[in-house]
């Protein structure tokens, strides 16, 4: 019974439905576009919806290598708060400052996912709980020293959030970037390989001779760099460090959801960031149509919602792990056998 | 660890005849005990290049022991282990593969995400400049696929979509892709149905063609005589022969592998036990699985299953308590037809199962004693809890649980004590017909007498129990009618009281050429 349904579905690959669904949200988004008598094509309207893919991109394609990794980080959202208060604080809207700023928040956002990595890959703490832990730790810390605004970015340094090569967000182009190195290390380094070797079975990694630490470990640290750029990317748009600005993104549960909506097993070891992209551009997309239809904020969570649960169970079907049957399925080498008779 | 493997080129043609191939292993006095207990006394084990040794014993023997302590999972307590003459000593199953040694195992160690290349180069990826080679991976895999004479298989294919024979084949890719010069498997054949056997056949030859040494072990006779130059058989972790093939018959072959002595004591038939109506009939039943079954089991009978492992037994309980339904043919109970498409139709129409693996799906392990039992009637007959929650007191006194009180939760209770709740906990739902698979695996005698004691009562209340198991002695003491399960099908069926060596032979096809009167449905 269940094979039935998936039918036509089966032949396509978790990234094939991901692209799918987001041909499909765009043309809804384009019919109720015009119902509002607006047009979804106009260049602002899609510079509107790149320019808010970036900053969820970031954290999204950082969150993707934890979660193939077999591990989640919940410590984004404050990770990229840190980068922006501790970043903008050096600037202070010098521009000389920009490279030490910079340099000094992504390192301290690669510090926290060190300790998150070791956390979880030495001292075999879950990922949630790890940086359930490490992010309470920096939220505090947050909390105490900065009350409200701090530091601010100059003007060459905002420049980052508002400048435009043709109709595409420079912010969009760099985190695009992002994901295409992030495509080149999951598909062409041994580190990436070795990633979803891990999270797909660490015993089996082990016995075939990989450092089990290592990716994990690597993995915890590109995900806090990266949520660091999202911060920096926040600092530039708001042109001040605010410290609450990354739990009110509420990055790290949307994080998680594009990683999933883009058919990343939550479990690790199976995914890839082109879904997680198309993922984040789901969400772009569906904000953007809500807002222009002036929805109102509650009911686009429920809808937000409802995709995410349906886009897992839809994966759900298709992922039940069975046994290869025996007398239903002919093999390839039935075939082969076949025809050597 | 610096001794480099010799260069493949330094074989000398293939060994056909045996008798002046060179050794390429040798081990002497291998000895080994886990927590006192011995499972490997004092064994020689000679392997040469270009020859099949096979390995045979039945379950806990010690094949599986001497693997792996040539694979480097085990160190052994005693004896040496020679390769060309080097002492050699492996304390990570890494260190046995880059000196040569590569294993298949029985279970698969496989990352079913990912592609067949992938897999095959797993901590070995080919690089240029730093990046993997995916290119030069394809090739290398299409190569090696080639030389073992498999087509059909793509390097890109995850692994997930392959069958298990496939599986099989990609293992064994991995273990030749180490430039092993010595590969054992470990039971290659116990999951592929006959034709598939064939192809690992092919592969065999082809690498000891190349001057590859294999260990391999199998419990099906026809394959160690079809394969093998040499032959080892073990029998409670010594060696009981070791001759060269020709030598050996099947018959002589099952009595060296047995030889014992029934020792174990089974109850007789509780008076009054009657033979009454069918209780389950099967008709040509099949699933992905398990095909064409014909069985019928009576009120007051207990028919055991024998098999092989991979043979389909536990597919059959599955199948009949509708965990992996049957999708055609019939079934009925107590004569109304029926086709549970889960457990609980299946508990509703009066069929109860004790599965294999009661710490996994037995039992809730942090649950207390109660709510074990209280389990399945709680969930598919709600009504009748407040009888079962009074009765299940008497129930365990009955059964002789060992444990405090029964909010005890039932993971600090020995193996024995949790197979009863486990027990309890079904005849709670008053089952009229009782599947049980391996119902005394992993339990001391006593518990395992009372288990027998409770069957005969069970039949003799007009109950009818299916029982699987791997032990022969087991299935052969308890049975009235004994069903010998071979490739997802029913081989036959033999009488109580027929000894090992027909159940055996029967399990292993060796009574009769398996695959010539089975044609493939071509739909």
């Amino acid at each position: 019974m269940s094979t039935r349904t998936g039918g036509r579905l089966h032949g396509l690959t978790s990234t094939g439905i991901v692209g799918l669904v987001l041909l499909g949200a765009v043309i809804l988004g384009t019919v109720l576009t015009a119902i509002e008598g607006r047009n979804f094509f106009s260049t602002g309207n899609l510079r509107d919806i790149l320019t808010a893919m970036s900053i969820l991109g970031f954290i999204a394609i950082g969150q993707t290598l934890v979660v193939l990794g077999g591990s989640l980080d919940l410590s984004v959202p404050f990770v990229a708060s840190l980068t922006g208060v501790v970043s903008g604080g050096i600037m202070a809207g010098d521009t000389g400052n920009v490279l030490p700023g910079v340099l000094a928040g992504l390192g301290v956002a690669a510090a926290v996912g060190l300790v998150n990595g070791f956390v979880v890959s030495v001292l075999k703490v879950h990922g949630f709980i790890a940086s359930l832990g490490t992010g309470l730790m920096i939220s505090g810390y947050l909390a105490t020293n900065y009350q409200g605004n701090h530091g601010s970015a100059p003007s060459s340094f905002r420049m980052i959030g508002i400048s435009f090569i043709g109709p595409l967000p420079v912010s969009t182009l760099i985190m695009l970037g992002c994901a295409a190195g992030a495509v080149l290390l999951l598909r062409r380094t041994r580190l990436g390989h070795h990633l979803y070797a891990v999270g797909g079975d660490a015993e089996v990694a082990r016995l075939s001779g990989i450092r089990t630490t290592i990716p994990l470990l690597a993995a915890h640290v590109l995900c806090s760099v990266l949520a660091g750029c999202a911060g920096l990317l926040l600092l530039a748009r708001l042109s001040v460090g605010n410290p609450n600005v990354g739990s009110q993104g509420q990055y790290d549960l949307m994080s998680i959801a594009a990683v999933v909506l883009g058919g990343t097993l939550l479990a690790g070891g199976k995914g890839n960031v082109t879904g997680t992209i198309a993922g984040v551009a789901i969400f772009a997309v569906m904000d953007n149509v809500m807002a222009v239809m002036q929805v109102d904020p509650f009911l686009r969570n429920v809808v937000r919602g409802v995709v995410i649960v349906a886009a897992v169970a839809v994966y759900a079907r298709r992922e039940i792990d069975r046994r290869p049957a025996r007398f239903e399925r002919p093999g390839v080498l039935d075939s082969a056998l076949e025809e050597a008779r | 660890m610096t001794r480099s493997p010799a260069a493949p080129d330094a074989r000398t043609g293939p060994f056909a005849s045996g008798d002046e191939a060179p050794v390429l292993l040798r081990a002497r006095g291998l000895t080994k005990s886990f927590v006192g207990h011995t499972v490997l006394a004092d064994v020689d084990l000679d392997l040469c290049a270009g020859q099949v040794h096979g390995l045979v014993g039945e379950n806990g023997a010690g094949k599986s022991t001497l693997m792996k302590i040539l694979a480097g999972v085990h160190a052994a307590d005693a004896g040496t282990v020679e390769l060309e003459g080097d002492e050699v000593t492996f304390s990570h199953p890494l260190q046995a593969q880059h000196a040569g040694i590569s294993t298949v195992f029985q279970e698969f160690n496989l990352l079913p995400e990912r592609s067949v290349a992938q897999n095959i180069w797993l901590g070995r990826e080919p690089r240029r400049h730093g990046l993997v080679d995916v290119a030069r991976m394809h090739r290398d895999t299409r190569d090696l696929l080639d030389q073992l004479g498999v087509d059909g298989l793509r390097p890109q294919q995850s692994v997930r979509s392959l069958s298990v024979a496939e599986q099989q084949v990609v293992e064994i890719a991995k273990a030749v892709s180490y430039d092993a010069r010595i590969i054992s498997m470990d039971e290659p054949t116990a999951a592929l149905a006959d034709h598939e056997v064939q192809l690992l056949y092919r592969i065999i030859e082809e690498l000891t063609g190349r001057g590859v040494a294999i260990l391999y072990v199998s419990h099906r006779l026809k394959e160690i005589f079809d394969l093998c130059d040499t032959i080892t058989v073990l029998k409670d972790g010594r060696q009981v022969a070791s001759r060269p093939a020709e030598e050996l018959d099947a018959g002589e072959l099952v009595r060296l592998m047995v030889g014992r002595e029934m020792t174990a004591f089974f109850p007789d038939p509780a008076p009054g036990t009657e033979v009454g109506e069918p209780r389950l009939e099967l008709r040509g039943a099949g699933n992905g699985y398990v095909d064409g079954i014909d069985l019928t089991l009576r009120a007051g009978e207990i028919v055991g299953i024998a098999g092989l492992q991979g043979s389909g037994r536990t597919e059959l309980m599955e199948a009949i308590f509708g965990v992996q339904p049957f999708t055609r043919g019939e079934m009925r109970v107590d004569q109304r037809a029926t086709r549970p498409g889960s457990p609980r139709a299946a508990v509703r129409s009066g069929l109860a199962m004790i599965t294999e693996d009661r710490k996994a799906t037995g039992l809730a392990l942090n649950q207390s004693i109660l709510d074990n039992a209280l389990g399945p009637v709680r969930a598919v007959f709600p009504f009748r809890t407040p009888r079962a929650r009074r009765e299940i007191p008497g129930l365990l006194s009955n059964l002789a649980v060992a444990a405090r009180a029964l909010d005890q939760e039932v993971q600090f209770l020995s193996g024995g004590n949790q197979q009863k709740v486990v027990l309890a906990r079904w005849l709670a739902t008053e089952p009229r017909v009782m599947l049980m698979d391996e119902p005394t695996r992993g339990i001391d005698v006593g518990a395992k007498h009372s288990i027998y004691e409770l069957m005969r009562v069970l039949a003799a209340e007009g109950v009818a129990v299916l029982m699987v198991s791997s032990e022969l002695p087991e299935v052969i003491g308890m049975s009235d009618r004994i069903v010998v399960m071979r490739d997802g099908r029913i081989a036959g069926e033999l009488p109580a009281g027929s000894s090992e060596e027909t159940v055996l032979q029967l399990a292993t096809g060796a009574l009769e050429r398996p695959g010539d009167e089975r044609i493939e449905d071509p739909a």
